[in-house]
């Protein structure tokens, strides 16, 4: 018996139309696995924002889901610009996205921290021309 | 009570012959090949039609009433879906239907789309009181309903607590029969002339309540044929007995519910795979302005149901010709002390592969791991729509790994080679 499961997403770059498919299939494995819809809610919802981003910033990345039976801990990683000033780019409603992106809707600066707020830990680390990786833990209980 | 799991289609045996449309097409993959034949899982069944409208062989049958029902009632009534108007060239006039259908016999007429006004009225109050549920969910069309009940949990709470305008005409023509004929309610018979074979099982197994006063589901198309002779007669000197103004009549058409909330904070969709990805983003909070959703399973909206006659886009401009020089409503009553639902449906987890988390993963890790032995390719042979499907099947212990002729054609060339 196996008591966690890997899941690995290839995120592309600049392809809107392909954001959301790794978070809408961490969603449907874990409706099979019976997770309470309000954690797959917020699995998926932080996972969403963190897909856009890897598409808008980074040209995108790479996605590692492990799920246990305590917690759904979500790894992106990009080898993107990196951020200058995480502490900015934290705070609601900063955005650093062009225009084209914001007028298909995106870019609100609300991603960074909405993937904190539905999150129950959150981490980034980030190095300007090497990348970023954000690591977002949900616990199942 | 009916079993919460009937549906509205039956298999007819003798036609299926085994074939992959409806595993394919079936959005909530119920169905699967076993033995040669089509089983639909009932308790994952949404009753949307996806497989009768895909079935080349017409095994997939619609339930509904036969028309000999009316024969078992003293007192007739019926209750005509707005869709039904519809179905008919030229018609610039409600009332020319409606007095057909007393001239095929029927003793009174109900119009669902007057009962529909109503229950735009009960939803504009509910609407406005209950900002905490925005966006609320229609709960008219009854695939959709289902739909969320099996798929949906989270967005249970947010279905429209209010039953279909089908229900309220009905209780309200029941009320309307017995104060002018005297007869008890037993000898009275409702009639729904429906569009869809879903508003069977939700006359006979309800949800949001325990009883109804729909005694029978007719199809619009057997009642359509009957009409047909009635119609130049009643053309000539129809009655004034319209009862259902633009927004009633609307409810047939995609869009036609969330108008009668006059107000523009709504969106509606319509098609069931259309209809899945809105809730999916509703799930996952994408939208955070609208107060109200309204789906609709059939393309179209009702109009596009099964038991309809006319192409639901033909159908569609008819029904807009028709509305235009109606008044916006026709029925103004006050807000009924009825028509809500009794209780809100449980979520039924019909998907969960095991007891525990534990054992969840490991059988999700056997799903992933049987997957990959498979070729990808989908082809449904072994009975199941997908290869994913098949995995998950045979982890549910529901087939076997030689069930995929591909796994079994490489098992016969290694022993030719040996």
């Amino acid at each position: 018996m196996s008591d966690s499961i890997e899941l690995v997403y290839e995120v592309s770059g600049d392809d809107f139309t392909r954001a959301g498919e790794a978070s809408s299939d961490v969603k449907k494995k874990l409706k099979l696995m019976g997770v309470h819809h309000d954690i797959i809610r917020k699995v998926s919802i932080a996972m969403y924002e963190g897909e856009i981003n890897m598409v808008i910033h980074a040209n995108g990345g790479t996605i590692t889901v492990v799920v246990s039976d305590t917690d759904v801990t979500m790894v992106l990683a990009d080898t993107g610009p990196g951020i200058p000033d995480i502490e900015k780019a934290m705070t609601a409603g900063y955005s650093t996205a062009p225009e084209n992106v914001r007028n298909l809707g995106f870019g609100a600066g609300m991603g960074l921290p909405n993937m904190k707020k539905y999150s129950d830990e959150f981490n980034i680390e980030s190095t300007v021309g090497v990348g970023t990786t954000v690591t977002m833990k949900v616990y199942l209980q | 009570m009916a079993d919460k799991f009937m549906h509205s289609v039956h298999l007819d045996e003798s036609k299926c012959v085994g074939c992959t449309n409806c595993i394919k097409r079936c959005p909530t993959g119920a169905i699967r090949v076993r033995n040669g034949k089509a089983q639909i899982t009932k308790e994952s069944c949404i009753d949307c039609g996806e497989c009768i409208r895909t079935c080349q062989h017409n095994a997939k049958i619609p339930i509904y009433d036969p028309l000999s029902v009316m024969d078992n009632y003293k007192y007739k009534v019926a209750l005509p879906a707005p869709s039904l108007y519809g179905q008919f060239n030229n018609l610039n006039d409600s009332n020319i239907v409606l007095t057909a259908l007393l001239l095929m016999g029927f003793d009174d007429v109900f119009e669902v789309g007057a009962a529909a006004e109503i229950v735009s009225m009960m939803t504009r109050d509910y609407v406005k009181n209950h900002k905490e549920q925005w966006p609320l969910i229609s709960t008219a069309c009854p695939a959709i309903v289902k739909l969320i009940r099996v798929r949906f949990p989270g967005l249970i709470d947010q279905l429209l607590p209010i039953q279909p305008p089908v229900e309220i005409a009905a209780t309200l023509a029941r009320r309307r029969a017995m104060e002018q004929t005297g007869l008890p309610s037993e000898d009275i018979g409702i009639f729904f002339i429906s569009p869809c074979p879903a508003k069977t099982t939700a006359c006979r197994s309800p949800i949001g309540v325990e009883k109804t006063d729909v005694d029978a589901v007719l199809a619009i198309k057997d009642v359509y044929v009957r009409l047909l002779p009635f119609m130049d007669h009643a053309a000539q000197d129809p009655l004034d007995i319209a009862a259902a103004g633009r927004i009633g009549v609307g409810w047939g058409i995609s869009g036609g519910e969330a108008a009668g909330l006059i107000n523009d904070e709504y969106l509606a969709a319509d098609g069931i795979e259309n209809c899945i990805r809105v809730l999916e983003d509703l799930e996952d909070e994408k939208f955070s302005t609208l107060q109200f959703v309204e789906l609709d399973a059939c393309a179209g909206g009702c109009v596009g149901g099964l038991l309809t006659v006319e192409n639901p886009y033909i159908a569609k401009v008819k029904l807009s010709r028709l509305r235009k020089y109606l008044p916006v409503a026709k029925t103004h009553v006050s807000i009924p002390n009825f028509g809500y639902w009794e209780y809100i449906p449980e979520y039924e987890d019909v998907y969960s592969l095991g007891k525990n988390m534990a054992e969840n993963l490991s059988k999700l890790a056997q799903i992933e791991e049987l997957t990959e032995r498979f070729p990808g390719i989908d082809c449904g042979s072994c009975g199941s729509p997908s290869c994913r499907a098949l995995a998950e099947d045979i982890v549910r212990g529901l087939a076997t790994e030689d069930d995929c002729i591909h796994v079994c054609f490489d098992k016969y060339k290694k022993g030719e080679n040996q």
